[in-house]
């Protein structure tokens, strides 16, 4: 496990830009932590580094957004569900065309692919400080992090 | 013109009769949300099951309600996005299905011009240009400039959380009841002004919304157990009301806007539609709260100017899903 803390939402940001550099298409990355931990601040940097222009906003409402990108980024979020039934929003229908990014993955179990890389936010001791961690137990999460500095 | 109008792009099937845009003869709303609120959430697998269950006796009561038959209506207009995708299908297909079936003109209608357009059905005279509309839900925050009838363009929006979005996860870690928008509402109506105060992102200069950071730090003063669910729903509601409300009334005086158009589930709210009347220097408009939310009255109302114009959407044009005003 890799932990890294950031000290305000930019640089949370900025991290999360700096591993969508490493990204490529079928790449699925599992964000977990409570509300605030800054779960949609790390992922509008993954689009970032995706080459995404767009504006990326929580997908809680509408469960899954895509936005184009130099790779197409797929931006879910599970909350509003309970039970999920990843068939039934089209999750997979994305992830061999592009970044899959997933927000409270819990809602659906474990029946993400093995290779999918598992990142936790949670809240640091001062009021905009973050931790983040990244779970290292596929082949993939060790290639994308040895190719980048994260700690 | 007589025109069938079916939306299914979330939580709702509803269909409606509606004539020229403007006269409500029937509208009938199917909601799931007493459904998805036994399971706190909602269920794909549920809800896509529930629209095709709903949506031909949803259809049959709106046409009864209308006192019309299916070979009195003169087109039909369905929901062509944005939603989630299963949804969306639903209604889009059965109306497609019907305008072959009776050789009807068929419009894909943009959800977010459905929801400005509710604002057309109300007995008041027709809005005046150039306006100023605010879609506010649970999937939207979004400010648009209408400098005619037909043109939106979208100045800003939400950067992170929608406004409706704000107002169900803050509900949710009160504890109160799902959906969380009118829940707040009511909590804060017996609650006033405490030592709590919660931040307004203004980010000036712009048309952006930001309700995340005023998430968080409503989740840290619940965790601080100083005030009570009620001082906290109160300042939140007064916080999101403020920035909403203050917005809205500064870019429709710098763009000289002749009225201000307010629509989306959150345009429900009591205290919104209090604050933009006493802060907007214009008339404010906004729809009854039937209308605010889904429902396939105001799918009728965008679509029967275009229809008249002679816009058809071809049976091969698929739905979409992204949150996009250029699609029409």
């Amino acid at each position: 496990m890799i932990k890294t803390v950031t000290d305000n939402e930019e640089e949370t940001r900025t991290l999360g830009e700096r591993l969508g550099k490493f990204l490529k298409a079928g790449d699925v990355i599992l964000l977990s932590g409570e509300l605030g931990a800054g779960k949609t601040r790390f992922a509008q940097g993954i689009a970032k580094g995706l080459g995404c222009t767009s504006n990326v906003t929580s997908p809680t409402f509408v469960l899954i957004n895509e936005y184009p990108g130099d790779i197409t980024f797929f931006h879910a979020d599970l909350y509003r569900l309970e039970k999920a039934d990843l068939d039934e929003i089209g999750l997979w229908d994305s992830t061999e065309m592009g970044v899959l990014v997933v927000e409270w993955p819990e809602r659906a179990g474990d029946s993400f692919p093995e290779n999918a890389l598992q990142l936790s936010l949670s809240f640091g001791s001062r009021t905009n400080e973050r931790l983040i961690e990244f779970f290292i137990d596929s082949e993939r999460e060790q290639a994308i992090l040895a190719s980048g500095d994260f700690k | 013109m007589l025109v069938l109008a079916i939306e299914s792009s979330c939580d709702e099937t509803a269909a409606a009769v509606i004539e020229n845009g403007r006269k409500i003869h029937s509208s009938v709303v199917a909601s799931q949300i007493e459904l998805h609120a036994q399971y706190g959430g909602i269920v794909p697998e549920v809800a896509s099951r529930e629209h095709l269950r709903a949506i031909i006796p949803v259809i049959k009561q709106a046409l009864e309600q209308a006192s019309c038959s299916i070979d009195d209506l003169e087109a039909i207009a369905a929901t062509r996005g944005p939603g989630l995708a299963g949804a969306l299908l639903v209604g889009y297909n059965t109306g497609k299905a019907i305008a072959l079936s009776k050789s009807l003109p068929f419009l894909g209608v943009n959800h977010l011009e459905g929801h400005v357009r509710a604002n057309w059905l109300m007995e008041e005279p027709e809005p005046l240009f150039p306006a100023l509309a605010l879609v506010v839900s649970g999937g939207h925050t979004d400010l648009v400039f209408m400098k005619s009838e037909n043109e939106y363009e979208r100045l800003g929006g939400t950067l992170d959380d929608a406004a409706g979005e704000a107002f169900d996860k803050v509900g949710r870690l009160l504890g109160l009841p799902f959906p969380g928008g009118p829940a707040i509402a009511k909590e804060a109506l017996s609650g006033k002004a405490s030592s709590l105060k919660l931040p307004r992102a203004w980010l000036p200069g712009t048309a952006d919304f930001s309700f995340s950071g005023l998430k968080t730090a409503a989740l840290h003063s619940v965790r601080k157990e100083t005030w009570s669910p009620t001082e906290i729903a109160w300042e939140f509601q007064e916080s999101v009301v403020d920035v909403l409300s203050g917005k809205v009334a500064n870019i429709a005086n710098d763009l000289s806007a002749r009225e201000v158009l307010i629509a989306g589930g959150v345009a429900s709210n009591q205290r919104l539609r209090e604050e933009l009347r006493s802060r907007v220097s214009v008339p404010v408009r906004i729809p009854p709260p039937s209308l605010c939310t889904d429902n396939a009255a105001m799918i009728g109302a965008a679509a029967s100017p275009r229809l008249s114009r002679g816009e058809r959407t071809p049976l091969n044009v698929d739905i979409f899903s992204t949150n996009d005003w250029s699609v029409v």
